[in-house]
């Protein structure tokens, strides 16, 4: 890239399995102030253009960024909304500012998934035709994934728990994450069993939250801060929509998001490059397979890599030291927590759970069932 | 911008209230195959696939991923937004953004809505504030009604003005092959049609259509290898009306308001004096009769209070000084998620003297289009035939 774009600010909300207390517009203020405070920026000075991430189906309002125009800085200014995974909302944003269009930009990533029932919300993206009436959901959708890749890549339910058993001690660290603590493999492998071969500790949880970022032109992050998060790299990749066309074992969409994102990173040798991953695993298998996507490891490798120690927060790559998706982080907000949190790493910050070091990171994030559409982000300090 | 975008190629379906033929996929799909096809380019040639739609109206959740197979979009990269009303306008900025950025050659950028499909009253009483609005929302008719009766209590407009609207927008859209409602109607039938919330009559509002449209935008060089004649887009702007600001019932209200903030803004970009001297033709957003009126008072195309007269005098027909819709605008067609891409690619198709039927009898060279959803929200483009133009 001739012009870059940088990281400025992050501020996340707690997460938390219900949030009662605030409706949505309310919850995802907190995070806006916060961020503005952190970076002492001003929505009317500062800030050219918004970017909100939700849902309508899952805010249940109809263009439901009309909930947040006021507390976004959305009033006869400019706010769009992206209907995708947060990780997306970042990677719009580059463009914007790559664009010469915009200087500075809010992005908020907000949804109570405890206002409604997931698989219900997620059944509707089945097709109503063919797949819907078959009662899919994303778990159910995730389970003939997880079979798929297990038995073609002989990976066992015990790696799928070690990626559990790490997440949910890595979240202990996290002052943000709900959904945590020391567990076993026996703990997660007894924990009831949801769509074989997925259990229940295998899910990540509802939760309720939100995220704001702050990402400005090369001219301006200088002026902002003096730790930005530099964007290397950027990549999307649509894969087919019906699970049939699709290979379940492999990640194709990914490994096309991932090598657009490399390529503009100058990253040629990921397993080496890369100093830190955080990627969307909603189910703990997918943190394997996405591992080899994010081209990691060779196919079927991911999972004694994994328990091998290399992932956990000691060892050469840490992989969600966050504690990832498991640790409890809302749908859509996954993505753009998981650049938060990479974003967080590079500038010294992620107060409980800092990696030393941490010169390139890696965030990746996914919409749709079985992770249709990937999407890849390459942050680095320089 | 780094780069300047044009628009290389465009399509829009034969849009109508039912289409039983085709499911979703389907139905884009004729859009983007008549774009791929006005620009002489390949699905292989698309660098980013970008759509937009209002996913409540189907029902259906991630539509953008379920329409791979129509849009193109397989192993490509892309992105969906939604935006309500003004979204087929928002894909196209987010579009420009795309090309302009320098990452991406030839983006599509496709819009629609198959509202047979969903019950767009009720979607759209689901517009409203849950605690604090739904219970008195009454969809788009009770919005446009509160405007209505303002306006003619503020300007002493009367419902035979709307009903010129209603007869100009249907009789121009007879002139267009691919509008939903060609209607041969006459001011007496729009007045007998019936009330639905006064002084709101079924012909004074759009209809709820299925389509969509697709435009495929690149850079210049691109632009200017491959197209004959390229239609460039000049500005953008964006604004949105909070909620709970409700004062836009008023007319006469003189708070900053979405429309005319961003005309301002848009017209200062462009160093637009007298926008009915700079601007040959204007594709409108209005879901009412009464928001066209309001439209050309926003714009800055007559003075506050005289809207009503522009159409008492003929004057934006399309063989007027101000031609307004040609194409027969949203009163004719409304398949939401297209609405608003579908004036950019009509005003687009004027610049390019390939409006057809429905071509305005004069040199078009800058044209206007304006986009209408949220709670006031808008989004303007402004596009050229000449580059620096």
């Amino acid at each position: 890239m001739s012009d870059r774009v940088a990281i400025v600010g992050v501020a996340q909300t707690r997460f938390s399995p219900k949030r009662p207390e605030v409706n949505y517009a309310e919850m995802a203020y907190e995070a806006i102030e916060e961020v503005l405070k952190n970076t002492r920026l001003s929505i009317e000075r500062d800030i050219d253009n918004a970017i909100s991430c939700s849902h309508d189906i899952w805010d249940g309002q109809t263009i439901s960024n009309i909930g947040i125009t006021d507390v976004i800085g959305g009033h006869l200014r400019n706010e769009e909304k992206m209907a995708m995974d947060g990780s997306t909302a970042v990677y719009y944003a580059t463009i914007g500012i790559l664009s010469g269009e915009f200087d500075c930009t809010l992005i908020l990533a907000h949804t109570k998934m405890s206002q409604t029932n997931r698989n219900i919300v997620n059944n509707t993206a089945f097709d109503p035709i063919y797949t819907r009436l078959l009662g899919l959901d994303f778990t159910s959708a995730a389970a003939l994934q997880a079979k798929r890749y297990m038995s073609c890549r002989n990976i066992t339910e015990k790696l799928t728990a070690g990626v559990v058993v790490k997440n949910l001690s890595n979240a202990a660290h996290n002052p943000v994450a709900h959904n945590k603590g020391f567990y076993t493999i026996e703990d997660v492998l007894n924990s009831p069993l949801v769509a074989h071969p997925i259990r229940r500790m295998d899910i990540a949880p509802d939760s309720d939250g939100a995220v704001a970022m702050i990402v400005a032109s090369e001219r301006r992050a200088k002026i902002i801060t003096d730790r930005p998060a530099w964007i290397l790299g950027i990549g999307t990749c649509y894969d087919s929509y019906y699970l049939g066309d699709r290979d379940l074992s492999d990640c194709w969409a990914l490994k096309k998001a991932a090598a657009q994102a490399y390529k503009m990173a100058g990253i040629n040798d990921p397993s080496q490059d890369i100093d830190l991953i955080e990627l969307g695993e909603e189910f703990s298998y997918q943190e394997l397979l996405w591992l080899e996507g994010l081209g990691i490891c060779g196919p079927g490798e991911a999972g004694e890599l994994t328990a091998s120690g290399l992932t956990a927060v000691d060892g050469a790559l840490p992989v969600n030291p966050s504690g990832g998706l498991l640790s409890g982080v809302p749908t859509n907000v996954a993505g753009l927590n998981r650049v938060a949190e990479a974003a967080l790493q590079i500038r010294g910050e992620a107060t409980g759970h800092q990696i030393k070091d941490v010169k390139v990171a890696v965030a990746q994030g996914h919409s749709g069932f079985c992770g249709q559409h990937h999407c890849v982000i390459v942050l680095g300090r320089e | 911008m780094k780069r300047n975008v044009a628009i290389i190629g465009g399509g829009q379906t034969h849009h109508a209230a039912r289409r039983h033929d085709v499911n979703q996929v389907e139905m884009v799909n004729e859009a983007v195959r008549a774009a791929l096809s006005d620009a002489r380019t390949t699905i292989d040639e698309i660098d980013a696939v970008l759509v937009g739609n209002m996913e409540f109206f189907e029902g259906c959740h991630m539509t953008d991923c379920w329409l791979v197979d129509g849009t193109g979009a397989y192993g490509k990269p892309g992105l969906k937004i939604t935006t309500g009303g003004t979204v087929g306008a928002t894909i196209v900025c987010a579009g420009v953004h795309h090309v302009a950025s320098g990452l991406f050659d030839r983006v599509l950028c496709v819009g629609f809505e198959k509202q047979e499909e969903g019950d767009t009253g009720a979607i759209l009483s689901g517009v409203a504030h849950p605690l604090f609005g739904r219970s008195m929302a009454g969809a788009a008719v009770g919005y446009f009604a509160m405007m209505a009766t303002s306006y003619m209590a503020a300007w002493g407009a009367k419902e035979e003005h709307s009903a010129m609207v209603a007869v100009k927008a249907r009789q121009n859209a007879r002139k267009n092959e691919y509008a939903h409602l060609k209607l041969d109607i006459n001011i007496q039938d729009v007045l007998n049609s019936r009330m639905l919330a006064y002084p709101i009559r079924m012909l004074d509002m759009c209809p709820a259509s299925n389509g969509a449209c697709a435009i495929i935008l690149a850079d210049e060089t691109t632009a200017k290898d491959r197209c004959e004649k390229p239609v460039w887009i000049r500005a953008m702007d964006t604004a949105h009306n909070e909620q709970f600001e409700l004062d836009w019932r008023d007319v006469t209200t003189q708070k900053s308001i979405f429309s005319r903030v961003s005309a301002a803004r848009i017209y200062k970009r462009l160093g637009v004096n007298k926008p009915t001297d700079y601007f040959d033709v204007f594709e409108i957003y209005e879901p009412a009769t009464w928001a066209e009126m309001v439209w050309y008072e926003d714009l800055g195309l007559c003075g506050p209070g005289e809207g009503f007269k522009l159409i008492e005098n003929n004057k934006t027909g399309i063989d007027g000084p101000i031609p307004v819709n040609p194409s027969g605008g949203i009163l004719s067609t409304n398949c939401i998620g297209a609405s608003a891409m579908l004036r950019v690619w009509e005003a687009a198709l004027q610049i390019r003297g390939d409006a057809g039927g429905h071509q305005v009898p004069k040199e078009v060279r800058r044209a206007l289009a304006t986009a209408y959803g949220g709670t006031n929200w808008t989004v303007l483009t402004a596009l050229s035939r000449n580059i620096d133009d």
